[in-house]
């Protein structure tokens, strides 16, 4: 390596005691890089530009060691990153330089934040002696992004680098996870230094990502458990954080409880399991929510009662005692108060629970969830599904897909009523194969983000379903893909609407439909620009051939579906109404 | 806002301890900002232990809101412990300069002895003024203030809150704990769960 030489140089003059660590003389840059090694870092999405110069001149020389994903707008980076940690579970890194680069970032990270995605940010900065003169490309990343990540910092000087990025995969990666965004000084990624071999870092005085279980509150919460009669469990995307499927899987078993999930959580729990009895919120599936006021012990785990799961809050649950499980004690009585909280990693406090809760069947119960499931399909899902209609429905599209994929691959969607649809329906089989930006609802997101699930998850057949308003936010990382050659199936259902700003207009706003009405390019000959394969599908007859041709032709493929313009996406919840309210038509 | 939230509205006090690090008072003061809470007093101050910063943060809520607020502090990685407290559950002092002409000090015998009821204390005295301090609660400065205007007040300042927890054994026992790498046999510290009742009611 280039600084061995120098090292080797500088080494023996030291003299140093025999216990001291062998230090190395590199530059910041090159420390940055290793320090990623040392992570385990493989992939690192980004886009260059002045301020981070020094840093991709080191990457030249680790370009075995690190695959570089050059992506055309650093807030598709950003998203590449969050597909990737989703579909991986590790962490997303992403290089960018200062000024526009970094405020590219800024959706990304607010997405992450609130979907709790570990990322590590690493962002150029003007030279220390610049900062706060307005230099060029200067922009004051850390206050800007201080609301938006769970750390953040600025390195302005070499020595701190490793430390610096260190603490940023701990924090990054431990408790509820989030993103971290470095900051670095162009002198200090040019600076070199003596650093002593990396440290990872495993305690932060300050921070203490995972708390230690009280056993009473376990054993409180297994009494109410057994004593339930109607108990139900929701679950959230922490049972995948927590890698605790497993533990999950065998708590529900046991314990025969109905468990429905929020988007974020979709997948831990295969589709087709006896007790998985759907999705909650303003779409989900009609028992789940009105059951939700009627359950009399609700056991929330890993989830954070989102306004769009709970719908109004004063009228949420008010009859059930309420268990919530969760690693991050700000979530706890935030927005529902619990009569017993189970502060901890769940991968922990799900088998002490399991251990005490009594094994039974709750036919009866079940029976009420199947019953209004039965109400669903005739209200909703079957024309949804298998539609009367000659245009064709997003729900069937998804329908189509599952009987191809047989619920294996990794669904990436973008946000809007395409994605209420493919939450829904889309048949997953494994955990980590729903990625959608749940919590901020990114326009732009899904394409990005497939992108990085398929780097994340190279062996598994990615799907990114994305509405013809999204795909337009992000649509130039069809040149990420064309450089790359990276295997993602693009599904663009198009129904020439915002589709879902459509819905609301119609439903509450008197059909005015105030600047819905989206045109889009020729989206087939827009791919074969990028050299990407396609086909537009405009009739039922040739919709089923179509998918099977996308999912088995080698390399990316865009498939532009056109579906009814003006359906809507039922159930729902209207904003400020309860669960209970739930309308099916 | 309902009518019942804003009955129950008090002064509270934050006291956070936390690493002295750049950019943590943002970090913290947006948690405030982002729900349009306005900071009524903050004091930043280095505590009793070396290289820990004690904020003391006067805000005026419900107890459901300040509980939710407090645990969202203490939950940035750079913050050690968060406590909240009524006026009741405090000692507090804020002090005060202000500055009179010498002249009307040195002629009016009333002034001075409205100075001394009010315990204030000369800190600097210059032919041309004199800077007189005091601490106290509000009421008190402020009263102050009223009783100088007519004699020439030529400037104040107050500081911000400070404030001694009247049930706090001290951080000092606490700091051992947080570095200690592996964590303690002891259950989980989260006063806000141990107080649930207190804490929050729908």
């Amino acid at each position: 390596m280039l600084t061995n030489e120098q090292s080797a140089q500088t080494l023996p003059e030291l003299a140093a005691p025999a216990v001291q660590p062998e230090t190395e003389t590199m530059t910041g840059a090159v420390a940055t890089l290793q320090a990623l090694l040392a992570e385990g870092v493989d992939t690192i999405f980004g886009y260059p530009g002045g301020a981070i110069i020094p840093i991709y001149d080191a990457l030249y020389d680790f370009k075995e060691q690190l695959n570089h994903v050059l992506v055309r707008h650093e807030q598709g980076g950003i998203h590449a990153a969050q597909g990737y940690a989703r579909s991986s579970g590790k962490v997303g890194v992403v290089f960018a330089t200062s000024g526009p680069g970094a405020t590219n970032l800024v959706t990304g990270l607010a997405d992450a934040l609130i979907d709790s995605t570990p990322l590590v940010c690493i962002t150029g900065q003007v030279f220390a002696h610049l900062l706060g003169t307005d230099a060029f490309q200067e922009t004051d990343i850390i206050n800007i992004t201080t609301p938006i990540t769970k750390w953040n910092y600025q390195v302005t000087n070499a020595e701190e680098i490793p430390e610096a990025l260190a603490k940023a995969f701990y924090i990054a990666r431990s408790g509820r996870p989030g993103p971290v965004l470095i900051d670095i000084t162009k002198n200090a990624q040019q600076q070199k230094h003596d650093f002593a071999p990396y440290v990872p870092c495993t305690h932060i005085r300050s921070y203490r990502p995972v708390p230690i279980v009280r056993p009473e509150y376990i054993r409180e919460a297994a009494a109410l458990i057994n004593q339930a009669k109607r108990p139900f469990v929701l679950w959230g995307q922490g049972v995948i954080l927590g890698k605790a499927e497993q533990e999950f899987k065998a708590f529900i078993e046991k314990s025969g409880i109905p468990a429905a999930w929020t988007i974020l959580g979709a997948g831990a729990l295969p589709t087709d399991h006896p007790l998985n009895v759907g999705m909650l919120g303003m779409h989900g599936n009609y028992g789940p929510n009105v059951l939700t006021n009627e359950c009399d012990v609700l056991i929330a785990i890993g989830m954070r009662f989102d306004d769009r799961v709970t719908g109004r809050l004063d009228k949420y649950a008010k009859q059930a005692k309420v268990i919530h499980l969760d690693i991050d004690p700000t979530e706890i009585d935030k927005n529902v108060a619990t009569t017993v909280p189970v502060w901890g990693d769940c991968k922990e406090t799900l088998p002490l629970l399991t251990a005490l809760v009594e094994a039974k069947l709750h036919p009866e119960w079940h029976e009420r969830f199947r019953v209004h499931m039965e109400q669903e399909v005739d209200a909703v899902i079957r024309e949804e599904l298998f539609p009367t209609s000659e245009e064709m429905t997003m729900g069937e599209v998804i329908q189509q897909l599952n009987e191809l994929t047989e619920g294996e691959a990794v669904i990436v969607t973008d946000v809007g009523q395409h994605q209420m649809v493919a939450c829904r329906y889309a048949k997953l089989n494994k955990t980590r194969s729903n990625i959608t930006s749940g919590g901020l609802g990114t326009m732009g997101f899904a394409l990005p983000a497939a992108i990085g699930a398929k780097f994340g998850t190279p062996h598994r057949p990615v799907v990114a379903i994305i509405g013809d308003g999204g795909v337009q936010m992000t649509i130039q990382e069809l040149g990420t893909i064309m450089q790359t050659g990276v295997d993602v199936k693009i599904i663009i259902l198009n129904n020439r609407f915002l589709g879902m700003v459509r819905q609301w207009q119609e439903l509450f706003n008197d059909r005015r439909y105030s600047f819905v009405d989206i045109q889009s390019p020729d989206y087939v000959t827009v791919a074969s620009g990028y050299g990407i394969s396609g086909k537009r599908v405009e009739a039922r007859a040739e919709l089923k051939q179509s998918l099977h041709q996308m999912l088995e032709h080698p390399g990316s493929f865009l498939l532009e579906i056109m579906v009814s313009k003006e359906n809507n996406i039922f159930p729902m919840v209207p904003q400020g109404c309860s669960v209970a309210e739930i309308r099916l038509r | 806002m309902s009518q019942q939230a804003s009955i129950d509205r008090q002064e509270y006090n934050i006291t956070a301890y936390t690493e002295n690090q750049v950019g943590l008072l943002n970090r913290i003061a947006i948690i405030f900002s982002r729900r349009k809470i306005n900071i009524e007093s903050l004091n930043v101050s280095p505590s009793e232990i070396e290289g820990i910063h004690r904020f003391n943060i006067v805000i005026n809520e419900t107890e459901e809101v300040v509980g939710k607020l407090a645990r969202q502090i203490e939950k940035q990685i750079e913050v050690l412990k968060v406590y909240y407290n009524t006026n009741a559950d405090v000692i507090w002092q804020e002090m005060a300069l202000y500055k009179v002409p010498t002249d009307v000090i040195a002629e009016k015998a009333i002034v001075e002895r409205l100075l001394r009821e009010n315990g204030a204390r000369a800190v600097v005295i210059r032919k041309d003024y004199t800077v007189f301090e005091t601490t106290g609660h509000r009421e008190e400065t402020d009263n102050l203030i009223r009783v100088l205007q007519p004699y020439g007040l030529i400037e104040f300042v107050r500081s911000a809150r400070i404030a001694i927890i009247k049930a706090s054994d001290g951080f000092n026992s606490k700091l051992r704990e947080f570095e200690r790498r592996e964590p303690s046999t002891e259950p989980a510290e989260n006063e806000y769960l141990n107080s649930r009742d207190k804490v929050f009611t729908m």
